[in-house]
C-alpha cells in the first residue's frame, strides 16, 4: 500500500531575525570610559607646557588634544606623555579614585 | 612636515581595547592622520582586530574590512581591484588609497605568500606591518620576526635564530616604495605614508611596535624604546625608491655621524624579555655578539655612504 | 541567442561575461582552468570590460574575491577539489561576511592520488561553510545557473554566496551545445549588483571585529534564515529567467517521470542525466521509475524531498560522495527530510567516485534489485572491484616490513 507523505508543520521556528552580520559602528568610547583603567593620572603644568605637540602626537589613546587638554574619561594613565615631554610639564601621580581626581 | 601641520582630526576614537601604552593604536593615529578619510582600511587578525573593540562598536573612523590571518596581500588585490573597476566605471570620483594593516604575524609568517603574491602583480595598496616581533595578540608566541635571544612564551629560554626581513625581501620584489618606520619619528612615519599614498603599486612600510607586555616594558616607554631601536642600529629606518635605498631620520644622522651610536646594551636592557641576556656566565659574550651584528651592518652603510660621496664628489671635479 | 557548441569550462566563461562581472580572482585548477582561460581572452579580445587578479593560490582567490564583494562589485572566482579545500577557512568567511559572490567549482575527486576525474566529494565537504550549492547536469544549465546564481545571491533576502557545481571532464571537458541568452535579456534579468552593506567612504562601518557570545549566535540564524528564504528566491529566479528566455532546469529539484512513480532514483549532477537513461530502461521493463535531481543541495530541498518520495515504496539514492564512517551524504540528507513523514524505504548506492564510470545498467539493476526485496544492505558500492592493480601495489606496500 501506497502511503502519502504527511504535512510537516512550523514547530516553534524562531521569528525572522533579517540581515544581521557583524558590522561595528564608529564610536567614541567604544569599550567604555577607559579612564577607570587607570592607576596613574598625568597632570598637566600650564607654565612649564610650550606646544611642542609631541604629548598630543605620542597619546596612544588620542586622549590629548592639539590644545593639550587631556580627556580623563578615556586617558588609560599609560605614562607616555610625561616621559616624552622634553619641559617635563606633565607627572603621573597615583590617582586617589576615592574622591575622584589626582591627590 | 611638522607637528603643527599634522590634520587635528582624530580617526582613531579614543575608547578602544588597546593596551595602556599601545604601540598600534599610536601607529594608527599617525597613519590616519597622514591618509585622511579617504582611506579603506584592511586589518588582518593581529592585535588591531581585537583593540579596534568588539561588536558593535569601533575605535576606527574608517571602513573597514577585518580578514582572516594570511590574506592580507590578497584583500588589498581584491579591494584595490574593485576600486580600480569603480573608477574605470566613473562610480568613484576620488581614488581612495587602500590601506591593508597587519601584524609581524601576518606579514612575516603566514601572510607572507599573500603579500609576495600581491607585490609581484603591483596591486595597488599600501601594506603596514607593525612589527612587535612577536604573535602579540594570542600572548606572545615567537613569529618569524622576533629577534635572537629573544624570550616568547614559545622560545622560553630566547629565541635561537636571528630574525628575517621582509622589508628586505619586498625590496628585493622591486616595488615602487618600500619604508620603514619608528614611533619615535612621527614626522618621519607621516611623510612616508603620504609618500607611499602618491604612488602607484604596491608599496611596503614596516613599522617597528615595541610591546609593553610583549617585550616587557612598563607602559611609559614605548616611544622610549622605538628611539632606542632607532639610535642603536637596531631598526633601521630607510626608504627605497626607484631601486635606490636611502637612509632617514636617526639613522641618517648615526651614518653621517651627526650622532653616537648607543651600545645595544642601553635598548636591551630595558626589556624584560632580554633580561637573561644579562645573567650567568655568557652574558657579556651574548651581548657583544649582538653588538658586533649591528657594527658590522653600519660599518658598511658608513663604508657605502662614504664612498658615494666620495664618488660624486669625483663627478663634480671631473 | 546565440547559439554555442564548447566546453562547460567556456559556457561557464561567457554566462559571467554575461552577467557582467566587474572582479575575478581566481587560481587555475585542472580541470577548471578553461573557465579563467576563456575569461583572460574575452577580456584580452576587449568582450569582457572586468579587472581579473591572477592570485597565487586558492586561499588568495576567496579573499580577493571577498574584499572585492566589501567594496560593492559583482565578483567571481572558479575552483576545483584541492583549490576548493585550500579555501575552506575562507569559504566560512564569505558566508558570514553577508556579501554577495559567485564561484564555479568544478567537481573533481580528492587526493591522495591526484584523482582529477569527478566526484563530489571536494564540494559535499564544503557543505556546512553557509554556501548555497546549485548543480548542474548539463552544459545548458550550466550557461543558465551561473547566470541565476548571482540572482540569487545578490536577492536582499537572500545575501550569501552561491557556489554552482559541474562534473570534471564529462561537462567541464566535454563538447556540447549550449545557447547564451542575449546581453538585453541578463540586464532584464540581472538588476545593477546590489548588497546589504558595503565598504562606504560616507558613511563608515567596521565589519568582523571581536563578537562575543552574547551576540554571535544571531548573526547565525540569521544565514540559516537566509537559506529558507533561498528556497523561494531560487525558484523566483529560476520562473523569471524561463519567462525571459524560455528556459528552465527545475528550481531546488527537476523531476523526470514522477507523477506516476512508485520508485525513484535521487542524483545530483551528471549521474542524473544518465538516471534519465535508467528510468526510460525501467519503465521500459515495467518498473514505475522516476527521476529526482537535486539540483539544489543547500538549501536542501526538505519539502520537496518529502513530497517527491514520500508516497513511493522505495527510492535509490546515488551518492557520488562518501561521509566515511557513515554513509553517502545526500542519503543521509534524504533521510532527515522525510524523517516521521513517510514510510518509504529508502536506499544508497555510493558510486562513480574519482570518475569511475557509472553506466545506467547499474541504476536499473540496482532498483529491480530494490523493488523485487532482493536488496539487504542500506548502502552499497556497486562499482567497486578489486583489480590486478590494487594487488601489484598493496604487495609493494607488503614488502614495507
Amino acid at each position: 500500500m501506497v502511503k502519502r507523505a504527511r504535512k510537516d508543520e512550523d514547530k516553534g521556528r524562531p521569528e525572522d531575525i533579517g540581515i544581521i552580520t557583524t558590522l561595528s559602528v564608529p564610536t567614541v568610547g567604544s569599550v567604555g570610559k577607559t579612564g577607570s583603567w587607570r592607576v596613574f593620572v598625568p597632570v598637566k603644568d600650564e607654565a612649564r607646557c610650550n606646544k611642542c605637540l609631541l604629548c598630543w602626537i605620542y597619546c596612544p589613546e588620542a586622549c590629548i588634544s592639539k590644545d593639550i587638554e587631556i580627556d580623563l574619561d578615556y586617558c588609560k594613565g599609560c605614562g607616555i606623555c610625561a616621559v616624552e615631554c622634553p619641559r617635563k610639564a606633565i607627572v603621573m601621580l597615583k590617582e586617589d579614585k576615592s574622591g575622584g581626581g589626582a591627590p | 612636515m611638522r607637528l603643527k601641520d599634522f590634520p587635528a582630526e582624530e580617526l582613531f576614537l579614543k575608547g578602544s581595547a588597546a593596551c595602556a601604552g599601545c604601540p598600534g593604536s599610536m601607529a594608527l593615529r599617525v597613519a590616519f592622520k597622514a591618509l585622511g578619510r579617504n582611506t579603506l582600511l584592511v586589518v588582518i587578525a593581529s592585535c588591531t582586530s581585537v583593540l579596534q573593540s568588539p561588536f558593535p562598536y569601533s575605535a576606527l573612523g574608517l571602513p573597514v574590512l577585518n580578514m582572516a590571518f594570511a590574506t592580507g596581500g590578497a584583500v588589498g588585490a581584491g579591494v584595490s581591484a574593485a576600486v580600480n573597476y569603480l573608477v574605470k566605471k566613473g562610480e568613484l570620483r576620488e581614488r581612495p588609497t587602500v590601506l591593508v594593516w597587519a601584524g609581524d604575524g601576518g606579514t612575516y609568517d603566514i601572510g607572507i605568500q599573500a603579500l609576495s603574491g600581491a607585490a609581484e602583480r603591483g596591486d595597488d595598496f599600501i601594506y603596514v606591518c607593525y612589527n612587535n616581533e612577536a604573535y602579540s595578540n594570542t600572548g606572545t608566541q615567537r613569529s618569524g620576526a622576533t629577534p635572537y635571544a629573544a624570550w616568547t612564551s614559545n622560545t622560553i629560554s630566547g629565541k635561537k635564530e636571528w630574525r628575517k626581513d621582509v622589508a628586505q625581501i619586498m625590496v628585493a620584489h622591486d616595488l615602487p616604495y618600500v619604508a620603514t618606520a619608528s614611533l619615535a619619528y612621527p614626522t618621519d612615519f607621516f611623510s612616508k605614508m603620504q609618500k607611499a599614498a602618491s604612488i602607484r603599486g604596491t608599496k611596503y612600510i614596516e613599522m617597528l611596535a615595541p610591546c609593553p607586555p610583549g617585550w616587557k616594558f612598563p607602559s611609559d616607554s614605548t616611544v622610549r624604546v622605538s628611539r632606542l631601536a632607532v639610535q642603536t642600529g637596531v631598526w633601521l629606518l630607510y626608504e627605497h625608491e626607484n631601486g635606490r635605498t636611502t637612509y632617514t631620520a636617526g639613522t641618517k644622522r648615526i651614518i653621517d655621524g651627526q650622532s653616537e651610536q648607543v651600545p645595544v646594551a642601553e635598548y636591551l636592557k630595558l626589556q624584560g624579555r632580554f633580561r637573561h641576556l644579562f645573567q650567568g656566565e655568557e652574558a657579556d659574550g651574548r651581548v657583544a655578539e649582538y653588538q658586533q651584528r649591528i657594527d658590522e651592518v653600519l660599518e658598511n652603510l658608513r663604508f657605502a655612504s662614504k664612498l658615494r660621496e666620495r664618488l660624486m664628489d669625483l663627478e663634480i671635479r671631473r | 541567442m546565440s547559439r554555442m557548441v564548447d566546453i562547460a569550462n567556456h559556457v561557464a566563461a561567457h554566462a559571467v561575461k554575461l552577467a557582467r562581472v566587474g572582479v575575478v580572482s581566481a587560481y587555475p585548477i585542472t580541470p577548471q582552468t578553461q573557465v579563467i582561460e576563456e575569461i583572460s581572452a574575452l577580456i584580452d579580445a576587449g568582450e569582457m570590460d572586468c579587472e581579473y587578479i591572477p592570485v597565487e593560490s586558492e586561499h588568495s582567490a576567496m579573499a580577493a574575491l571577498i574584499g572585492a564583494a566589501a567594496v560593492g562589485v559583482r565578483s567571481f572566482s572558479a575552483t576545483s577539489a584541492h583549490g576548493l579545500a585550500y579555501m575552506h577557512e575562507l569559504l566560512h568567511w564569505a558566508a558570514g561576511i553577508r556579501l554577495p559572490m559567485v564561484m564555479v567549482n568544478v567537481n573533481r575527486a580528492m587526493g591522495p592520488g591526484w584523482n582529477i576525474w569527478c566526484d563530489h566529494q571536494d564540494s559535499i565537504s564544503q557543505r556546512d561553510t553557509g554556501w548555497i550549492q546549485l548543480y548542474c547536469h548539463s552544459h545548458q544549465e550550466v550557461a543558465d545557473t551561473v547566470i541565476q546564481a548571482f540572482r540569487i545571491s545578490e536577492d536582499p533576502r537572500v545575501i550569501l554566496p552561491v557556489m554552482v557545481n559541474y562534473d570534471a571532464f564529462v561537462l567541464s571537458h566535454s563538447y556540447m551545445q549550449a545557447e547564451l541568452p542575449e546581453q538585453e535579456q541578463v540586464d532584464r534579468f540581472l538588476p545593477p549588483f546590489r548588497s546589504a552593506w558595503r565598504l562606504d567612504l560616507d558613511n563608515p562601518l567596521t565589519h568582523g571585529s571581536v563578537i562575543y557570545p552574547n551576540d554571535y549566535e544571531e548573526v547565525r540564524l540569521s544565514m540559516h534564515q537566509a537559506h529558507d528564504n533561498a528556497r523561494r528566491v531560487i525558484a523566483e529566479a529560476a520562473d523569471e529567467y524561463r519567462e525571459i528566455t524560455g528556459r528552465y532546469h527545475g528550481a531546488l529539484v527537476d523531476l523526470y517521470r514522477m507523477e506516476d512513480a512508485e520508485y525513484a532514483l535521487v542524483a545530483m549532477g551528471s549521474l542524473a542525466s544518465e538516471a534519465r537513461v535508467a528510468v526510460d530502461a525501467l519503465r521500459e521493463d515495467g518498473l514505475a521509475a522516476g527521476l529526482l535531481r537535486v539540483r539544489s543541495y543547500r538549501p536542501f530541498p526538505r519539502e520537496e524531498l518529502a513530497e517527491g518520495l514520500g508516497g513511493l515504496r522505495a527510492a535509490l539514492i546515488i551518492d557520488r560522495d562518501i561521509s566515511f564512517g557513515m554513509e553517502g551524504a545526500l542519503f543521509s540528507d534524504c533521510k532527515a527530510a522525510l524523517y516521521g513523514r513517510s514510510e518509504a524505504l529508502l536506499y544508497n548506492a555510493v558510486t562513480g567516485l574519482g570518475g569511475r564510470d557509472v553506466p545506467y545498467t547499474v541504476m536499473v539493476d540496482e532498483l529491480k534489485e530494490i523493488a523485487a526485496g532482493k536488496r539487504r544492505e542500506p548502502v552499497s558500492w556497486p562499482t567497486v572491484r578489486l583489480n590486478r592493480h590494487h594487488q601489484d601495489s598493496r604487495e609493494g606496500m607488503q614488502r614495507c616490513g
